[in-house]
């Protein structure tokens, strides 16, 4: 890889009192690539993308975006630089509706007078646009864009949330379990996603448990494990085995994958 | 599942093939039969005022029959008075509303109130001050010990709960010793600084008594209803109360947000203490002890969920009718006022139940 990390993170520590979620953690992120994130339950991959997403701060370490370096003290920091997120715990507020969480923090305001000076909301154009990013990823499910979030099924949920991110996102998409509720079809449309905005040039970040999505659309796998990057594997030279083994510590890697690391 | 080999890479699983031809119409269910209680729900979830719409609506009907007021109720004259007599309560209820729509509950209001009321009177009749310079300094309080709660809440993190005890005994104690417990009288605020008075002052029409106090009270409830309902202020303030870590991380930076809203509410305090000069006519440092809980009791009738980022604005203002319109129902038909007490008790758990009902609703 002859090209520098558009984000790059090195050393990262963050404990929560006696627990170490990130132990000296390094992360590698290239233009352009879907980088995929597996490891075990509680190996850190959730603590890692906080980090990364200014909604934990670490104890320790550094990270880079585009070689500078950066801190964030909230998540509208990283967002405010390109960084979109769907955590796995989703962000959304499920009393309000699906335009509202769309847009919470972005909203756009009417032109003129309504806008500028009452600070009147443009309903319209957000309905419109959140109607259209949904029926892009194939939610047309939802009856009602007006409707409470807590109405929705855990799927139709976990489409908002990522489609949200798909349309904000600028720099690097950062994606916590995408497709765990979602069925075969809706899962299938957030890979087609994934991979719609990798041709648009935006790096993703996967973190996932399904194997075979893995496998299908990375370019590289982080294997993570006890809070820290174990290796880096190339997809095509592995098998999904390898990945698992590695990932639970039953094989180990093999030395060009943990320097690639 | 077999895993894929080495160097080759399918895309897509082999089950997946049939997607291509799947079904692209959007859901349409038929609505057949959903239960009454099922279609209540929902349409309660979608119009959490309801409730107490039809509960004022129902009782002024009640009270309005010939046979139980002899017609003594529904009089132009009685109702702006009712009016009247909630106005103060309203307002403070809408300061409250924005606290408790955050998640929180603020039991210092009525203290800050008063706080404030003694500050303008003070500067204006004691210190001789013109009216707009003491108003503005009972402004500075009131929007100023909003901040002191809200800076609590945010920087050191204490439940509101705790925190508004608090200063509900911190504002009561400092307004003590600043009137060594001495009202304004009456004839010094109009001798010194009637403009304080100013929402006292009236608009017949007919019988009627529109006094600008109940005006005050009718705009901010407009206003507010704008700003929560119009402008990203506003939608940010119910996702707080609705999942502030979800907020957070969504991009909203919360504790900044929740100072505004405290600060707010500090400012319709400041308004409700103005208001409260003219509706009693003096300043009392004892007056409105009640004030917490009857503005608490008005955003709970009226459907706000005490557990934050639901409910209208408009609510309260119903809550705050309601009871007015009980109490001054029930005093016309010959009963004891104690009846009303008892009828607001059971509002209230009413619609804490209710509230838990709606919170089920799912797609
Ligand atoms: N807020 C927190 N407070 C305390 N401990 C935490 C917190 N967040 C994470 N941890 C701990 O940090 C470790 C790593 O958690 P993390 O959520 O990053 O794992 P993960 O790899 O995302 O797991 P999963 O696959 O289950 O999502 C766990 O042991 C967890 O208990
Ligand atoms: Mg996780």
């Amino acid at each position: 890889m002859t090209q520098a990390p558009i984000l790059k993170a090195r050393g990262l520590v963050k404990r929560y009192g006696r627990v170490t979620a990130l132990d000296n953690a390094d992360f590698d992120l290239y233009p352009g690539e879907i980088l995929a994130v597996i490891g075990d339950n509680g190996a850190g991959k959730s603590s890692l993308i906080k980090a990364l997403s200014g909604a934990v701060q670490v104890d320790e370490g550094s990270i880079e975006l585009e070689g500078k370096p950066i801190t964030f003290s909230s998540p509208l920091g990283a967002r405010n630089a390109g960084i979109e997120t769907v955590y796995q715990t989703l962000a959304l507020s499920p009393a309000l509706s699906i335009v509202d969480n769309m847009f919470v923090g972005r909203e756009i305001r009417k032109p003129g007078f309504m806008g500028k000076y009452l600070k009147m909301l443009d309903k319209k154009a957000m309905e419109e646009f959140a109607r259209e990013k949904l029926s892009e990823l194939g939610l047309m499910t939802i009856q009602n864009i007006n409707q409470a979030v807590e109405t929705l099924s855990g799927g139709q949920r976990q489409g908002v949330s990522v489609a949200r991110a798909a349309a904000f996102g600028s720099k690097v998409i950062i994606l916590d379990e995408p497709t765990a509720a979602l069925g075969v079809k809706e899962s299938r449309k957030v890979l087609e996603l994934i991979q719609d905005v990798r041709s648009r040039g935006i790096p993703i970040v996967l973190i996932s448990h399904n194997m075979p999505h893995v496998f299908e659309v990375a370019d590289r796998i982080h294997v993570h494990r006890l809070g820290r990057r174990l290796c880096v594997v190339n997809p095509d030279d592995y098998t999904m085995s390898d990945a698992v083994a590695f990932m639970t510590g039953a094989k180990e890697p093999p030395a060009e994958a943990m320097s690639a690391a | 599942m077999s895993d894929t080999p080495k160097g080759s890479r399918k895309t897509g699983q082999d089950f997946e093939s049939t997607l291509s031809s799947s079904d692209t119409k959007v859901a349409a269910f038929e609505r057949k039969h959903r239960g009454v209680m099922d279609t209540i729900q929902h349409v309660l979830h979608l119009n959490p005022t309801l409730v107490p719409v039809m509960v004022l609506v129902a009782s002024v009907l009640i009270f309005s029959l010939p046979m139980v007021t002899e017609g003594k109720f529904l009089t132009m004259f009685n109702l702006s008075l009712v009016m009247q007599q909630v106005s103060i309560i309203g307002i403070l209820a809408a300061a409250q509303s924005l606290i408790i729509l955050t998640a929180g509950i603020d039991l210092s209001v009525g203290a800050l109130m008063i706080f404030s009321a003694v500050v303008m009177g003070l500067t204006g009749v004691n210190l001789g001050m013109p009216s707009f310079v003491a108003l503005i300094l009972g402004f500075v309080v009131a929007i100023g010990g909003g901040l002191v709660n809200g800076l609590f809440v945010t920087r050191v993190k204490l439940p509101p709960f705790i925190v508004t005890l608090g200063t509900w005994y911190i504002f009561l104690s400092i307004l003590r010793l600043l009137t060594g417990s001495q009202s304004i009288r009456s004839q010094d605020l109009d001798a010194e600084a009637p403009f304080l008075k100013i929402f006292g002052s009236f608009i017949s029409l007919g019988s009627a008594r529109i006094t600008f106090g109940v005006i005050l009270m009718i705009l901010v409830f407009a206003v507010l209803w704008y700003m929560l309902n119009k402008t990203a202020w506003g939608r940010h303030v119910y996702a707080i109360g609705d999942d502030k870590e979800a907020a957070e991380l969504a991009g909203i930076k919360t504790d900044r947000m929740l100072l505004t809203v405290y600060m707010m509410a500090g400012l319709v305090v400041g308004i409700a203490a103005w208001a409260s000069i003219g509706r009693v006519g003096s300043i009392s440092p004892n007056a409105f002890a009640e004030a917490n809980l009857q503005s608490i009791t008005a955003v709970v009738i009226g459907g706000i969920s005490l557990f934050g980022g639901r409910g209208s604005i408009l609510g309260p203002l119903f809550g705050a009718l309601i009871v007015g319109v009980f109490e001054s129902g029930l005093r016309l038909a010959g009963l004891d006022v104690q009846w009303q007490v008892f009828a607001i008790g059971w509002l209230i758990i009413l619609a804490v139940a209710i509230d838990q009902w709606i919170r089920k609703v799912s797609a």
